[in-house]
């Protein structure tokens, strides 16, 4: 493969963004007839790669030449014009138009000005028989169809508008079993039509399972590009998240002494799983217990931590808590159980952008009061002042707006809400991600003192060294499945590597 | 002076301030206030107790749009409330009779709760949007108070009833102390209880709030149900000053007027920080305009265009965007090459 010529080159590419360098020095290449995966953490410039080269965004240095000749993709247009399309995570067609019309909006065949309706349904369904094996009624709306075949009809169009390099941002991330397979089947095909595939997934398996060649970024720099076959799982995870394994191996514990877990039980999650975002797992939560939850992105470690909050409903097993009848069905109900849950999404999830940081701390505390009960103006900037003070919030001016603190601060802010209500059970998804390294700190050392003082956590961080030095116990998802709980001495780098990597 | 510009009252206050002033050059007696058979007459007297009904209804709006929703349905609620109350007397042998009209305003308030309740339901439990959930009731409301009327202006004689909206206490109009004390209640319940504070923070950000535990549902549907009340009582205040009610016209636009109120008054569509106070300022500088409008003789083929001029006008003033690029263009207006720098720099 490497005898012929890159049909795409980008050399040197660098993006930076007002305060951020989104891609510096970034090679990337791509073969005909080869199905190449582009793999990254969370903010290593994946889609800013792919928004370069589909002309969302201008490129500040750097070139792109296409089948041996400089290219320059200003504007979408212009990268469809030199071959290059793009299917992104969530299908942009229109529902309510015909699979036909999906095809060919834009591009209708057309003789003094009519569309020629007969002869566009004849072409689309030959165009989808042909090129992805797939014999549907093309002239009924798009919204009868699953998200798979939408997902299929998203590549026709992009394959007829050209077809030398096709980009699939994240394809399978709706789709089921049998659904990945029979893209896969199609991906194999187009491959062996001679065109350049881009991949980009969270899915280790589905990486090795088709596709060729492995690029890496990390934090927008270009790690290496590799054949699939040469490189094993654990190496590329550790490349994705730039750590040696020895290096990991020489962290300092800070949970010197692992707690057994023979404590006493909080919660038990039993068979738990919801279709499309976790597969059922078994996970027993003790007193006083930090429980990581590791794996990379995508493999479900935020779906855990909802459904044990009740912010996603389970579509089968269960939660039972010791002494308390019934599930957990809605975050109320997660509440009145003293369990309180800090969601990754700070901005979308998290804070009340227009109150200001006393009335954020105080949020969670009077929903569970109710409206009557009250909490008197007097007592509100009490317990505000003694948070701002407790968890070191700058500026510590409560009635400063939230919106006007950094992210950091607003995390504390956060923190501080559910503190106040003093639950038995805190999740924290990613809560030290964007933030600065000193209230990094800070919030670990927090998560250790409180655990000691008997409250639970479930701990969810992209970064491994965070999770193993707060960490009891290690739960390890990989492809939306609950693969391995670790404990006690195993809890090293490597066994988790492993388990993470999986294969 | 920077401080007092950003408090959320600086800019309606101007305005009324600007209408007021206006009035004083335009017609020196507009604030002449002159004691007669112990009722205070007088323009400003007129502006308060014809603003009444406006400024309840705007009162129950501004809380529906600090959930980000929207209550266009009030008008036709308070065709209903009137329709009901007089059709109710105006079947009694003794119209003035206390039992008779206190029972005909406990009906046509009970039916205001269940309407608002209905766009509640519609809102929270059936999660339609709010504009097109009250639209519907907005529609169907006027359809109602026409058939409770039967399309005709429903007359009644009663003096105890005119009292509500006619009458005075202490010299005052009665329907101002009834306003005085929707606000007070009004802003007792959003700022002495936590609702104030759930209701803000639901329309900030609706799933942050359903994740912090707060009973979303229950506030969308309280505050619809207060707008539906406020409404209702409105439409009490409308028929009674007229002792008629009228199914095809009370209320007509009302909505819009409300609403257009609330955004003077300082909050946002956008849902939020909500300005009681604000709404109350901004539903007088409508009255005020209308009052003014009347008085300076505009010919009447006239009044909606200059009205809709000052209106846009005093959204131009408070629109944070319009004033920067005006100070902008202002700063820069002696440079002609700055701007060319400025592109350059950014």
């Amino acid at each position: 493969m490497s005898d012929q010529d890159p049909i795409l080159q980008m050399r040197g590419i660098h993006k930076r963004f007002p305060g951020v360098k989104a891609l510096s020095n970034v090679d990337f290449r791509l073969f005909p007839g080869e199905v190449h995966a582009l793999m990254g953490e969370n903010g290593a410039g994946k889609s800013t790669l792919i928004k370069v080269l589909t002309g969302v965004y201008s490129i500040d240095e750097g070139t792109v030449d296409m089948e041996g000749s400089p290219i320059s993709v200003t504007s979408p247009q212009e990268s469809q014009t030199a071959g290059i399309s793009t299917v992104y995570q969530e299908v942009n067609l229109c529902p309510n138009l015909t699979v036909a019309e999906n095809i060919y909006i834009g591009r209708e065949p057309r003789k003094f000005g009519r569309i020629l309706w007969k002869e566009m349904n004849r072409n689309a369904a030959v165009l989808l028989k042909e090129r992805l094996n797939l014999d549907i009624d093309v002239t009924l709306p798009l919204q009868y169809y699953s998200v798979a075949i939408q997902q299929l009809v998203a590549i026709a169009r992009a394959l007829n508008i050209s077809a030398k390099v096709l980009i699939l941002d994240e394809p399978t991330s709706s789709l089921d079993r049998n659904e990945v397979q029979q893209l896969f089947g199609i991906m194999r095909k187009l491959k062996s039509d001679g065109l350049a595939i881009l991949f980009v997934t969270h899915f280790l398996d589905q990486v090795y399972e088709i596709s060729d060649r492995i690029t890496i970024l990390r934090n927008g720099e270009f790690v290496g590009e590799y054949r699939v076959n040469e490189l094993s799982r654990i190496d590329l995870v550790l490349k994705m998240i730039g750590k040696e394994l020895n290096l990991l191996e020489e962290l300092p514990q800070l949970s010197q002494e692992y707690k057994d877990s023979s404590g006493e039980v909080l919660l038990t999650a039993s068979g738990l799983g919801r279709k499309g975002s976790i597969e059922p797992f078994d996970l027993t939560l003790h007193k006083g217990e930090v429980v990581g939850l590791a794996g990379l992105l995508g493999s479900g470690r935020t779906e855990v931590a909802r459904l044990f909050f009740g912010a996603d409903k389970p579509d089968q097993g269960g939660i039972t808590s010791p002494g308390i009848e019934g599930g957990i069905h809605s975050p109320r109900d997660a509440i009145k159980r003293k369990i309180a849950f800090c969601s990754e999404n700070r901005k979308a999830e998290g804070i009340i952008d227009d109150l200001t940081v006393r009335e954020n701390i105080i949020l969670a505390l009077q929903a569970s009061r109710g409206w009557f009960r009250t909490i008197s103006r007097k007592r509100q900037d009490e317990l505000a002042d003694e948070y701002i003070q407790l968890m070191n919030i700058n500026p510590p001016n409560p009635e400063h707006l939230i919106k006007n603190l950094s992210g950091g601060n607003q995390q504390k802010v956060l923190l501080a809400r559910w503190l106040l209500t003093e639950p038995r059970l805190l999740i924290l998804d990613e809560p030290t991600r964007g933030i600065d390294v000193g209230a990094k700190a800070e919030i670990q050392k927090l998560v250790l003192s409180l655990s000691r003082q008997g409250m639970s956590f479930l701990f969810i961080s992209s970064e491994l060294e965070e999770v193993l030095r707060v960490s009891d116990r290690i739960a390890v998802l990989r492809d939306r499945n609950k693969v391995k709980e670790i404990s006690g001495e195993e809890m090293n780098p490597h066994e988790i590597m492993q388990a993470i990597a999986g294969g | 002076m920077n401080r007092m510009m950003k408090h959320y009252l600086f800019w309606p206050l101007c305005v009324l301030g600007a209408l007021l002033l206006f009035n004083l050059l335009y017609s020196p007696d507009f604030f002449s206030i002159v004691l007669r058979d112990g009722h205070l007459y007088g323009s400003l007297i007129d502006i308060l107790n014809f603003g009444a009904p406006l400024v309840l209804v705007a009162i129950g709006m501004t809380l529906v749009i600090a959930t980000k929703g929207i209550d266009l349905s009030v008008g036709s609620i308070v065709a209903i409330s009137g329709a009901i109350a007089c059709l109710s007397i105006s079947k009694g042998s003794d119209q003035s009779s206390l039992g008779l009209v206190m029972t005909a305003i406990l009906s046509s308030l009970a039916l205001s709760l269940v309407l608002g309740l209905w766009n509640g339901f519609l809102v929270a439990g059936a999660g339609i949007q709010p504009i097109i959930a009250t639209l519907i009731l907005m529609v169907a409301g006027r359809g109602i108070a026409q058939l409770v009327t039967s399309g005709q202006i429903i007359t009644v004689d009663s003096s105890t009833y005119e009292y509500i909206g006619a009458g005075s206490l202490a010299t005052l109009p009665f329907s101002i102390f009834i306003v005085t004390a929707m606000l007070i209640v009004a802003l007792l319940l959003t700022r002495k209880t936590a609702l104030g504070l759930f209701i803000e923070s639901v329309g900030s950000n609706p799933t942050a709030s359903r994740l912090t535990g707060i009973r979303s549902n229950m506030v969308i549907i309280s505050v619809y149900i207060f707008c539906g009340l406020c409404a209702g009582i409105a439409g009490l205040l409308l028929s009674s000053n007229v002792s008629s009610a009228d199914g095809n016209n009370a209320g007509l636009w009302y909505e819009l007027d409300a609403i257009l109120a609330v955004v003077i008054g300082g909050t946002s569509l956008n849902g939020g920080r909500f300005y009681l106070m604000g709404t109350v300022i901004g539903a007088l500088i409508i009255q005020t305009l209308t009052t003014t409008i009347y008085m300076i003789g505009v010919p009447p083929e006239i009044t909606l265009v200059v009205k809709s001029v000052v209106v846009l006008a005093v959204c131009l003033i408070q629109s944070e965007t319009f004033r920067s690029t005006i100070m902008t263009r202002w700063k820069t207006r002696n440079y002609p090459g700055e701007k060319e720098v400025v592109r350059h720099v950014r």
